[in-house]
């Protein structure tokens, strides 16, 4: 019995139009016309307990309607999603009471106030038990380290600081279901990393839901052994990152920086190509199952004196942005 | 013909804060029916009072429904509140660079204050006076409506008169605008000076419904300009020699505001200084 | 930790966070004071110089004006929350954090923030209801001063279910109408006064449509033992102010319809 299942989960906006010009507007005092946005065209998914998958798509594709329609503050237009037993749009205040939602963009902590005092509020709010409380507090601070800033006002915070009380603010309350929309934005290259082991662990051992929806993709890379990609309100792809990953196995690509300025006319082997060329660096790609890697750096090698060489495979990011512009999402 | 480039600025700047405040086209709309209502509030219950029949106030009924329209017409006139403008430059520390500007800042200032009140009066005075004066009337309830005045001479002295209202309330803004540089005892004298406004202008309660014993003085204190002398220039309560010497109470008022503005305006600005902005 | 015990905690929060700044907050609540004392002092010089408002002596119109001025800051006081309510929750979409917290909205709202300023405003109804108490040559028994009380409650309440129909319309029109201020301020303005002063159609508007007599005009009448020039029953005098809370369930209900509205629309 999957925990998260939505099916054909459609969701269509009315949005007024303005017209332009004076006439226009003096029309649309009148008679508001109307344009209809269709936001998901038809999702379907189920997500087991304790799992950790990552939500990618461009922007307007639909994730963050999703997202809302997951957390129960936004009704579908069609379809169906049950969590945990309940369809979060009509058991609103039970349904949150399981959740914890981040935002990278807003926190949720009162500005003006010590973290402290944001996260008794918040206790008060989801009737965690004094002890519980205590005890869940007293974990998070240490996994987060946030100890020394707990009795800070928020606006004094840096980024990377505030993220951390935000993400364990959403913890209190030890929910099921974790969602994270871009946690990691703007945030240093450490704070980064830090963020990412928590989560991680987080999930290995509390055995906490989570979903990641995010631009970034060594985020994804990092933690979500699943992916699903959405894109003009449809799943374009749901699955293992590996599974994605094997299918670039047939596509490498070796980067020469040669000794000396490049040949005119270099011969390059059967079933290679030549992806760039500039005056001593030479990019070419290749299938490492029909030309092995050290066949073809042997005939480069004897071509000319090389001097530095890389391997380089597809990264995650390009396979995605492949996904885009062949459906369509993106302009390539 | 080109204006003296001392003017331009000031006429720049007006120009920019009238046709700025005409944008808020729904929220003014909203605040007539707000004022429309008060007004008729007003009304009723003053002429329940006049019915009574006690009391001999020196004004009849009609003129003091005029003077009420007059004041709701004419609210945004009155020097009750800070510039949001000039609040949130505080807040942002734009104000150092007020120093910056080359021209005088105090006469800047005023240049503000009296486009940001006269914007923000057209707005309101024109729909409402169309409403008291002739919609009312037309209904049926020319009772209670706006006159006319009695003379074309009360009429022309009522510009005047309105002119140098406009005078004094700039002035008396400014030296609001800059209190409010000074924080805490700024806040004090904002909200010192706004009670002070909304009784001694009459605009709570006509002055000369006021005791009798203390009508001299009140025609004469300096807020009696901002609303109640060019109201009874109006309703031709003020005629004759009154009229030039009222109108010239208000301008020795707005002077002697604007001596004590620019003074404060010296000393406030070396405390922005100080703030550093 | 049950609804009220998280208003207490909304409402400690609230004021500690004001209270960083205590000199402001002071000055802030003496210009309320001040401002509205003036507009008491209007009337009262009014009274000085013709007596009577039709058959109203002074003593009894300062006990309409300071009920319905104690009952309205005390309404401001709490509903902070509303009245901001489109600029800073629709607007932003920071309604939406609302809506992921299990808690009604409503009562979220009432706890955003505790005025305190409008302390001012409360002082000056308080002051005047003394004055008009010290005036008046009444016997204070038990049903008075339940009356009374239940006459400034119902005004809360009535006040509270004004601002939320208020804050409701921001669900649907992204510019802050201000005419709905001329309910609540317009509303105070009118009921201060023996609503019996105003024609009749306005009487009726303001006893079916918006109660405001109820919880102002009908119970204050019975407080001061008089019969109500119109004839009204003794029974509706006493009986009026529970218009209040239900005018406040009423908006309620509307403030349901507003969210259901804004779930479906993604605000």
């Amino acid at each position: 019995m999957p925990q998260i299942a939505v099916s054909d989960l459609t969701k269509t906006y009315r949005v007024a139009v303005r017209q332009p010009g004076l006439f226009g507007a003096m029309r649309g005092l009148f008679v508001r016309q109307h344009r209809e946005i269709q936001a998901l065209a038809g999702v379907t998914f189920s997500l087991q307990e304790g799992e950790l998958i990552g939500m990618i798509g461009p922007n307007g594709a639909g994730k963050s309607t999703l997202i809302k329609i997951l957390c129960g503050i936004l009704e579908p237009t069609s379809g169906a999603c049950v969590i945990d037993g309940r369809v979060p749009g009509r058991e609103r205040i039970a349904h949150v009471a399981r959740i914890g939602v981040v935002f990278g963009q807003r926190t949720q902590l009162w500005w003006d106030l010590p973290v402290i005092d944001s996260f008794e509020l918040l206790r008060d709010i989801y009737r965690v038990p004094e002890l519980q409380f205590r005890a869940t507090l007293d974990q998070l601070v240490a996994m987060l380290k946030i100890g020394a800033i707990l009795d800070q006002p928020v606006r004094q915070l840096s980024l990377g600081q505030r993220m951390r009380c935000d993400i364990a603010a959403a913890l209190l309350h030890s929910p099921s279901i974790l969602f994270l929309d871009e946690p990691t934005i703007g945030l240093d290259a450490v704070s980064k990393l830090a963020l990412r082991d928590f989560i991680k662990t987080l999930n290995r051992e509390q055995k906490v839901t989570v979903i990641l929806a995010t631009h970034d993709m060594h985020d994804i890379e990092a933690l979500a052994e699943r992916v699903v990609i959405i894109a003009h309100g449809r799943i374009l792809r749901d699955g293992p990152i590996e599974a994605m990953r094997q299918e670039t196995v047939g596509e490498r690509r070796l980067i020469i920086d040669f000794a000396d300025d490049i040949i005119e006319m270099v011969a390059i082997p059967d079933g290679t190509v030549v992806l760039s060329r500039d005056r001593r660096r030479l990019k070419l790609g290749f299938d490492p199952r029909v030309t092995p890697v050290h066949t073809l750096i042997g005939h480069m090698a004897a071509l000319q004196s090389i001097r530095d060489l890389a391997i380089e495979e597809p990264t995650i990011e390009e396979l995605i942005a492949r996904f885009y512009t062949s459906h369509g999402a993106v302009e390539a | 013909m080109p204006l003296p480039s001392a003017v331009q600025p000031f006429i720049s700047v007006f120009a920019a804060r009238f046709l700025m405040t005409l944008q808020y086209r729904s929220a003014a709309f909203a605040g007539l029916v707000t004022q429309f209502w008060w007004g008729a509030i007003m009304t009723m219950w003053l002429a329940t009072f006049y019915a009574g029949g006690r009391g001999n106030p020196s004004v009849t009924l009609a003129d003091v429904i005029s003077y009420i329209w007059l004041g709701q017409a004419f609210l945004a006139l009155l020097p009750w509140n800070v510039d949001p403008e000039i609040a949130a430059m505080i807040r942002s520390g734009h104000i150092a660079y007020e120093r910056l500007r080359p021209v005088d800042t105090y006469l800047f200032w005023l240049a503000r204050a009296a486009a940001w009140r006269a914007a923000a009066t057209l707005l309101r005075a024109v729909p409402l006076i169309a409403t008291a004066a002739l919609l009312l009337p037309i209904i049926g309830l020319g009772d209670w409506a706006l006159r006319p005045p009695p003379t074309i001479l009360s009429l022309v002295a009522f510009l005047l008169s309105g002119m140098a209202m406009l005078a004094l309330s700039a002035a008396v803004t400014t030296l609001l605008n800059i209190s409010v540089v000074w924080t805490i005892s700024g806040q004090g004298i904002v909200a010192l000076t706004t009670s002070l406004v909304l009784v001694l202008s009459g605009q709570i309660v006509p002055l000369a419904l006021f005791p009798d014993w203390a009508q001299t003085a009140l025609l004469v204190q300096p807020l009696a300009g901002l609303a109640d002398i060019p109201r009874r220039i109006y309703c031709g309560n003020l005629t004759g020699a009154w009229v030039p010497i009222t109108i010239g109470l208000q301008i020795f008022w707005s002077l002697v505001f604007v001596w004590v503005g620019r003074a404060f305006m010296e000393r406030t600005m070396r405390r922005i200084q100080v703030l550093g902005g | 930790m049950n609804d009220f015990r998280l208003f207490a905690c909304y409402a400690a929060v609230s004021v500690r966070a004001q209270m960083q700044y205590p000199a402001s907050v002071l000055m802030l609540i003496l210009g309320q004071f001040l401002t509205t004392a003036i507009e008491f002092a209007g009337v009262w010089v009014l009274f000085d110089r013709f007596q009577v408002l039709g058959s109203w002596k002074l003593a009894q119109v300062a006990l309409f004006y300071g009920t319905v001025n104690s009952a309205f800051a005390l309404a401001e006081t709490i509903s902070r929350g509303f009245d901001v309510f489109g600029p800073q929750f629709v607007r932003t979409g920071d309604f939406d954090r609302l809506l992921l917290r299990p808690r009604s909205t409503a009562l979220q709202l009432l706890g955003y923030e505790l005025r305190l300023t409008r302390i001012g405003r409360l002082l000056q109804g308080l002051a005047v209801m003394a004055v008009a108490i010290g005036l008046l040559d009444l016997t204070w028994d038990a049903g008075r001063i339940v009356l009374l009380i239940a006459a400034i409650l119902g005004g809360i309440a009535l006040f509270v279910g004004l601002l939320v129909l208020q804050a409701t319309l921001a669900f649907w029109t992204v510019e802050s109408l201000e005419v709905a201020n001329t309910l609540t301020h317009g509303g105070v303005q009118t009921a201060q006064y023996p609503l019996d002063i105003y024609a009749p159609w306005l009487r009726n508007v303001f006893t079916f449509v918006v109660p405001l007599a109820c919880v102002a005009y009908f119970p204050i009448v019975g407080v001061l033992g008089i019969d109500e020039p119109n004839g009204v029953p003794r029974w509706f005098l006493l009986a009026s102010p529970l218009a209040g809370p239900l005018f406040l369930v009423g908006s309620l209900s509307v403030w349901r319809f507003g969210v259901r509205h804004y779930t479906s629309t993604g605000g």
